[in-house]
């Protein structure tokens, strides 16, 4: 139970509760307890101060029965334990408890020792220096204890009693003796009333962090677990439901988001794998059927050889002849499936192909009134592909989009383009060096954590650093050079000012000129030095890792394919067309677009109409 | 060394032994078998056999071994490969190592026998060139070989590669002689894809046989040659220059110019 995150956090949460609110009730009780305690040393100084001066004319009439008499009722006070008036000798002469009368005090006794510590003692201290709280027993109660020193006055000694003489300053002590139970109870109950209020707290602060832990941690990560759980299992297509929209959540999407790749990807590889291990089999079957094949075409046709008198038997004859030519014809097919061999490539334009395709089929797509809509975009670069191979794909699709479209006509169209997918915005220049050699990685200057490119430009006698992004695609470069720059500007290196323009080279966007860098083993990266355009090229990793592909969308307005037999269409045999054809037309055109390291995939909806989608990688034309 | 048979056939399948004897008795040829590719090199040594007719592949080797063995041996055998596995490159490329012709599986009585009636024919103008060489007789040659520049597949076809980089094609003299006369030519019409090794004319000869002609070069027809469709006779009396048969835009020449035999080894 322990290991749960939940009750770690709980815990750890409840230990830190109870450190805080431990140190906020120590402080706290303590400083109320000083409080009640200098509450209470007020108390009773003021109480030693009217008792000597209620007692002060009693005192000086030396009515010793009325002083008596007056300390006895003021002792009385419940809370008063002991008040006691003790003279410069030490000698108790009045107290409240009558047997303390006429016993001595010891002067080194720790209620005086504040004053008589010194030899002579002192006469005038302060409040908390006549203070103490003591016990008299270790079970009794807290008491405090506060000695107010009785002065010499000039009526003390202008009395007609003339006990005290001038000189003496002090004449004795009240010594008032207060119990703190009751203070000492109310702390006790405070200190009582915070450990309830901290447990509380605990409990509360524990049972909405569970609460919430779960709802927003246990629960969701239960789903993840039984999503892993499912996946390990192979369980591809499980999806997590929708978890919120925090982190969880979206770890959630980004599970599903995986899993939906792996899925593809693995599809792929399985198709891949179930294709290379068909077209195995079919090279092995139409290997073996092609002598027993032999067998029945030589015989055959022998006995039509000889059989030259009987129009009967070459009638039937001719039958087993042109049926075992047509077997021929489908194991050729099959052989041309299974043909593991690498495509013949060289560089072809790909709208050529297609136009060629186009023109083969172009009378019987007319007759079928199909209309056949191109649109390709400019400047496509040549690719390096198998033309007859190509040729071959494109005549098949259009061939089965014919077939799919109806009597009443309808539409194929054909989109060419190119596109880029990623690692394009994620490659990072890492060395860059001007013409000489001077590295113009500038690791003072980062732009989203990675050192940027530093150039200096030199533009009507300004000068001024600008920064580049370091991550090819992302442009997001520094320009603040406070200034504009000029189209005569120029771009130098910062530490040798030797140019890193790009001569007999503008931008294809915007015809400024183009900085080019060397990149360290990695080719060479170019960049416009326009602070408005975004166009940059890296061909090294352009061509590195496959990112360009130029793809052909191939729609018609067909009848679709339907669902259960979207994932069969690329199996050999497998055929709508029943007898008329032998199932091999989209097996084989999966093979050679396999064969180009390309991927076809297809999208169809029942009545609306089937796309198919080829990608073929732009790899770099020497 | 007693009775030699014409036809040596090597399989390792009984019933194409048993049918390619059938066929070749038709025409009165003996036919002697091999069912592995140990035997048909054992009975090459033995025996001189006009005609191989050898599968490619096998059990325990392949026909290009019995190529082989031949060349080695100084064997002058005419050497007809035929397989169910057929690709191509494996036609080509038998047919540059010296095969006098290919025969895919399954094939029917009439392309075995035109095949072995080609390869019969070439056996005897070779011979009957070699006497005349010996006997030095001027300079009759039997047939004309293939001019500067050309290149051809087997002994079947040639080519020529145009300035404007278009390809010209056509039948050899020996292949011609072969067949003995033309009677009729059937032709792919222009716009055709036509590939290397692969059938793209079909000659039928004055005996009625049919002979299927393979291309020496991919590529797409631009141009048939109408004067040799009015007048057949050309490419009997003009087979390299007036009697082409096709004008191709080649797909990847470069490629194919390896499989194909340079004019050089015909002037020795």
């Amino acid at each position: 139970m322990f290991k749960k995150i939940g009750f770690r956090l709980i815990f750890v949460v409840a230990l830190t509760s109870l450190v805080i609110i431990g140190v906020y009730a120590y402080f706290n009780v303590k400083s109320q307890s000083s409080s009640s305690i200098s509450e209470v040393e007020r108390h009773a100084n003021q109480l030693g101060e009217t008792v000597i001066s209620s007692t002060r004319f009693d005192m000086m009439l030396n009515q010793r029965d009325r002083i008596q008499q007056t300390i006895n009722s003021i002792g009385t006070q419940p809370q008063i334990r002991d008040v006691r008036i003790i003279n410069k000798d030490g000698e108790i002469i009045y107290s409240s408890d009558s047997i303390n009368i006429n016993k001595m005090v010891d002067k080194q006794a720790e209620s005086c020792y504040a004053c008589h510590a010194e030899d002579k003692p002192l006469e005038h201290i302060s409040i908390t220096e006549r203070t103490r709280i003591f016990r008299v027993h270790p079970d009794s109660n807290r008491l405090i204890g506060i000695i107010t020193p009785i002065y010499n006055e000039k009526s003390c000694w202008n009395a007609d009693c003339h006990a005290h003489p001038q000189n003496q300053k002090v004449l004795g002590v009240l010594d008032v003796s207060i119990s703190l139970a009751e203070i000492d109870k109310a702390i006790v109950t405070r200190e009582w009333e915070i450990v309830i209020f901290a447990i509380i707290a605990i409990i509360a602060v524990g049972l909405l962090i569970a609460f919430f832990v779960r709802h927003w941690v246990s629960n969701p990560v239960h789903d993840l677990l039984n999503a892993t759980q499912q996946v390990s299992q192979g369980n591809l297509n499980y999806a997590i439901k929708d978890l919120g929209d925090n982190e969880i959540g979206k770890l959630g999407e980004s599970f599903n988001n995986m899993t939906k790749k792996l899925s593809e990807a693995r599809m792929q590889l399985f198709q891949s794998d179930k294709m290379a291990s068909l077209g195995r089999l079919a090279a092995g079957v139409a290997h073996e059927i092609n002598n027993p094949l032999t067998g029945v075409l030589t015989y055959s046709s022998f006995l039509l050889k000889r059989t030259k008198d009987n129009p009967e038997l070459q009638e039937d004859l001719k039958v087993i002849v042109r049926e075992t030519l047509r077997s021929r014809e489908i194991v050729k097919s099959l052989l041309d499936f299974a043909r593991q061999s690498v495509p013949k490539k060289s560089i072809a334009d790909i709208n050529e192909i297609i136009e060629k395709s186009i023109g083969v089929i172009e009378k019987q797509l007319s007759i079928k009134k199909i209309k056949i809509v191109k649109q390709s975009e400019n400047n496509l670069p040549r690719i390096t592909v198998d033309s007859n191979q190509m040729q071959q794909v494109f005549i098949n699709l259009f061939v089965n989009a014919s077939d799919a479209i109806s009597k009443d006509g309808g539409t194929i169209t054909v989109i060419t383009k190119q596109i880029s997918l990623s690692p394009f915005g994620v490659a990072q220049i890492k060395k860059a060096a001007c013409p000489k050699r001077h590295s113009l990685i500038d690791n003072e200057f980062k732009i989203d954590g990675l050192p940027a490119l530093k150039v200096k430009v030199v533009s009507n006698g300004k000068e001024g650093i600008v920064h580049l992004d370091p991550v090819y695609g992302k442009h997001r470069n520094h320009f603040d050079l406070g200034f504009d720059v000029s189209t005569e500007a120029k771009f130098v290196c910062p530490d040798c000012n030797s140019s890193i323009v790009q001569q007999d080279k503008l931008c294809p966007q915007c015809a400024a000129p183009v900085l080019s860098f060397e990149i360290s083993g990695q080719g060479v990266y170019e960049v416009c030095s326009s602070e408005n355009s975004n166009w940059e090229k890296w061909d090294f990793v352009d061509s590195a890792g496959l990112k360009e592909f130029i793809e052909i969308k191939i729609s018609d307005t067909g009848c679709g394919i339907t669902k259960d037999d979207l994932p069969k269409i690329f199996e050999p045999f497998f055929s709508t067309k029943g007898q008329k054809g032998t199932g091999l037309g989209l097996a084989v055109i999966w093979g050679i677009i396999d064969n180009h390291n390309g991927t076809i995939t297809v999208e169809s909806e029942e009545g609306k109409g089937t796309n198919f989608i080829i990608r073929l990688p732009l790899t770099p034309q020497k | 060394m007693s009775n030699p048979s014409d036809i040596l056939v090597i399989d390792d399948e009984q019933v194409i032994i048993d049918a390619v004897v059938k066929i070749c008795k038709l025409e009165n040829y003996t036919v002697d078998a091999a069912l592995t590719v140990k035997t048909a090199i054992e009975k090459i040594s033995k025996n001189y056999y006009s005609i191989v007719v050898c599968d490619i592949m096998m059990p325990d080797g392949d026909g290009f071994q019995i190529l082989d063995q031949l060349q080695n041996k100084n064997i002058d055998s005419a050497l007809i490969m035929m397989t169910g596995y057929s690709t191509v490159e494996n036609a080509v490329n038998s047919l540059y190592q010296g095969a006098v012709d290919f025969i895919p599986k399954p094939f029917t009585v009439d392309e075995l026998l035109s095949s072995v009636f080609r390869a019969n024919k070439y056996q005897e103008i070779k011979k009957k060139q070699e006497e005349l060489s010996r006997k030095n007789i001027g300079h009759s040659l039997l047939y004309v070989s293939c001019p500067a520049k050309y290149l051809r597949l087997g002994y079947t076809s040639w080519m020529l590669q145009e300035i404007d980089g278009s390809v010209l094609i056509g039948l050899c003299d020996l292949f011609l002689k072969t067949i003995e006369s033309v009677k009729e030519i059937e032709f792919l019409s222009a716009e055709e894809e036509i590939a290397q090794g692969v059938s793209c004319v079909t000659v039928k000869s004055a005996d009625d046989r049919t002979h299927k002609i393979l291309s020496p070069v991919s590529g797409r027809i631009i141009e048939v040659n109408q004067n040799l469709k009015l007048n057949l006779n050309l490419i009997e009396k003009d087979p390299y220059f007036e009697g082409w048969i096709y004008r191709v835009i080649p797909n990847d020449i470069g490629y194919e110019i390896k499989n194909l035999v340079p004019y050089s080894s015909d002037r020795l």
